[in-house]
């Protein structure tokens, strides 16, 4: 397998970028949901948000680069056999699964620092804030957090039913080609 | 009875009303330029205080030096302005564990007795509403100082301190045995109008 895609073939860095994006978007969703009902005495309770954070804020370079790439190497062209509604709805789902993403990381970040507090990565590095002046930010930016975060995993499941769907009715080779074969 | 009752306060108060309209003062508490502070302080973890305040109040009470016994207070509180100096904190704070501001956007305390003490100190009684719910309080109040300003008007200033248990409030969230009450400090300043 080569590392860049091709006309008919998912290259590796596209494929691996795709698996690592959608396992940390799950795990996200999932510490997000449980890290804000812990107990306040949960060892949890402080390590939950830091962790959350720093993968967030990687997911986001992440995503960049994905982006970047996808940009540089675009995805293979679709299937004969795809039918042209098919091609447009899974288009507009991809491009709605970027938007939603890159939306939900702003505001992430837009929560944990409305009063200029910036974000530590890791320990690693970290990330200053710049806008504090939306009255009620953290509340605002929660808000959306939680209702752009439902409505991808809402996507996602329609992204993953399509490909399903290509694999056992249509037994073509739509699934197979993103891991690979 | 009852009616004679009434009808002699009626008559002290007319008889009254001349020289206690001199000595009753009305005072607007100075929000506007923020010469006053509704703060609070709970326990972390009992190891040390949270302070927090509330930035959007209003506040008036009636004071006559002659007779402080008649002294009425009314504070007006919207709890949405809760500042803990930590927006995550705060987004919490104004949430379900606790104000659940959308619910409860105010709490308000209007006073039932005034009873003087020694040196300028009182004891305020009153209604607390908080969280929806409605507690008799009382506030240990002491004067801190009155007099003119420099810019023509009269001021008098009080600090008042109280404290309860935020359950009974129907705030059950555990913060922990020693974090279950809330202090608070009112540091009010009154323009006499």
């Amino acid at each position: 397998m080569q590392w860049k895609n091709s006309t008919t073939h998912f290259g590796l860095i596209a494929i691996a970028l795709h698996w690592l994006v959608a396992l940390t978007v799950f795990g996200l969703f999932g510490l997000g949901l449980w890290m804000t009902e812990l107990d306040y005495y949960d060892s949890w309770y402080k390590q939950g948000p830091w962790l959350h954070k720093s993968i967030g804020i990687l997911l986001f370079f992440t995503l960049l680069f994905r982006i970047y790439w996808r940009l540089l190497t675009p995805p293979p062209v679709g299937l004969a056999s795809h039918k042209q509604w098919e091609a447009k709805i899974s288009y507009a789902v991809q491009l709605l699964l970027y938007l939603l993403l890159l939306l939900i990381m702003l505001s992430g970040y837009l929560i944990s620092t409305a009063d200029n507090r910036s974000i530590d990565v890791f320990n690693w590095f970290s990330i200053p804030a710049s806008i504090t002046s939306i009255p009620n930010q953290a509340d605002v930016a929660g808000w959306v957090h939680l209702v752009l975060a439902s409505g991808v995993i809402g996507l996602v499941s329609l992204h993953a039913a399509a490909a399903l769907k290509h694999h056992f009715v249509d037994k073509d080779q739509t699934l197979k080609r993103i891991i690979g074969k | 009875m009852k009616s004679k009752t009434l009808a002699t306060s009626l008559l002290v108060a007319s008889l009254t009303f001349g020289s206690s309209a001199l000595m009753a003062a009305d005072y607007v508490v100075d929000t506007k330029d923020a010469h006053a502070f509704i703060q609070f302080r709970v326990q972390h973890l009992g190891y040390s205080w949270l302070y927090g305040r509330f930035n959007d109040f209003s506040g008036k009470f009636s004071y006559d030096e002659a007779a402080p016994e008649k002294s009425s207070i009314e504070v007006n509180i919207e709890t949405n302005s809760v500042d803990s100096n930590h927006a995550e904190r705060d987004k919490h704070l104004r949430g379900e564990d606790f104000l659940n501001v959308d619910k409860y956007p105010q709490a308000k305390f209007v006073s039932t007795s005034f009873t003087p003490g020694k040196d300028g100190k009182a004891v305020v009684k009153g209604e607390l509403t908080l969280h929806g719910v409605t507690k008799t309080i009382e506030i240990a109040v002491e004067s801190i100082g009155a007099g003119k300003d420099p810019w023509g008007g009269y001021r008098h200033g009080f600090e008042g301190k109280t404290q309860f248990a935020m359950a009974d409030f129907g705030i059950m969230k555990d913060l922990g045995p020693k974090s279950k009450n809330v202090e608070m400090i009112l540091s009010l300043e009154g323009i006499r109008q």
